[in-house]
């Protein structure tokens, strides 16, 4: 807060509701009758802003025959979600829900949408760039180097769904065409994948042993209990 | 069998049950049946049910209730801390908190470790076997 400067106050409040001087006193106190005499016996005003011309209402067209209730106003904006202190860019997770469950992943960045953007590396166990939801990952106290890797390209829009142009329908070319499109990744996504992948792997092989255990699953085995076992 | 751990003043103990679990307390004195007076460097002198105490095997040397001065004196020149880790119980419950705090990176490198181990111990004992055999 700014600092008040400490001027004399010219009415203290005695008790809650009491103040020292009466409406005349104050009248008199605050020089009211000065600025009067100054202004030939009356407050100066300011001149009354000119009306602006009332606008012609026409009225309407067309009256709907039932009252339809209006919803209430909603002008919440959801927060973004918030990442868990564990989950660092550069941290090792382990992916529990999924094609990829019990893959052990490098956490690159949260997107907008609060999806946790993740890497295998592809050439060590499989998993491409791909969104993962916080709640579905265990994050572990391990970190890999992160700073080689340029991530500015990768948002929500890029992992959005290609859409395909409507085929009329012709019987037996319907179920052809399908197969044929589904396969092929574009090359762009591949060299992305390249891209980030390489300086990450410089920075994984750097430590002893950590690239096996990236290429490794996790699970748990007889007398782990996930509640007293530290990641 | 006679017993070899006396409630005594002097005796350490490992606390086994609440707030001060698993902390090293010496006996400073014995109050009545149940309880003891306990103390130790880092917790203010305070009772205690023997029922929360396991004793060990290390005595030191000091009068009922010493000051706080008298005791961690008595404590380093016995060497409590030292004589605790050297004994199997001390180092069991070390190997115990390390197991404990390792990482999930850790556990692996620990699996991994022990298989490579058992590797070798298979391939000399294969070795030894082809020995007797021959």
């Amino acid at each position: 807060m700014a600092p008040k400067s400490v001027k004399s106050i010219r009415n203290p409040e005695l008790i809650p509701g009491v103040r020292k001087c009466s409406r005349s006193q104050m009248y008199h106190k605050r020089g009211l009758w000065a600025i009067k005499a100054k202004n030939g016996g009356k407050f100066p005003q300011h001149e009354k802003a000119a009306a602006a011309p009332a606008v012609e209402e026409k009225p309407p067209k067309f009256y709907p025959a039932d009252d339809i209730k209006k919803p209430l106003s909603n002008t919440r904006k959801a927060k973004p979600t918030k990442l868990r202190a564990s989950i660092t860019p550069g941290t090792v997770l382990i992916v529990l829900a999924g094609r990829f469950k019990g893959k052990r992943v490098v956490f690159l960045k949260q997107l907008s949408s609060g999806l946790l953007l993740v890497t295998g590396p592809y050439k060590v166990n499989g998993v491409p760039l791909r969104r993962v939801n916080q709640a579905y990952v265990i994050g572990t106290s391990t970190k890999v180097d992160i700073s080689g890797v340029n991530l500015e390209k990768y948002d929500d829009k890029y992992f959005a769904k290609q859409v395909e142009k409507k085929q009329k329908k012709g019987e037996s070319e319907f179920f052809e065409a399908d197969k044929k499109e589904k396969n092929e990744l574009p090359a762009e996504k591949k060299e992305d994948q390249k891209a980030v992948d390489t300086s990450l792997l410089k920075a994984i092989e750097a430590v002893p042993e950590l690239k096996t255990y990236l290429g490794a699953r996790f699970s748990l085995k007889a007398g782990m209990k996930p509640h007293e076992l530290v990641f | 069998m006679p017993f070899k751990r006396f409630v005594e003043i002097g005796r350490v103990a490992l606390v086994n049950y609440g707030e001060d679990y698993g902390k090293l307390v010496v006996i400073v004195d014995v109050i009545d049946q149940n309880r003891a007076l306990v103390d130790s460097p880092d917790m203010v002198r305070s009772q205690m049910n023997f029922k929360r105490l396991s004793l060990t095997d290390i005595k030191i040397d000091i009068k009922r209730v010493p000051k706080k001065k008298a005791l961690v004196a008595a404590m380093e020149a016995a060497d409590v801390k030292g004589k605790w880790e050297k004994s199997s119980w001390g180092r069991k419950l070390i190997v115990q908190k390390r197991r404990a705090s390792l990482n999930d990176f850790d556990r692996f490198k620990l699996m991994i470790a022990k298989i490579k181990k058992a590797g070798v111990v298979r391939q000399e004992l294969a070795k030894l076997k082809k020995e007797i055999a021959s």
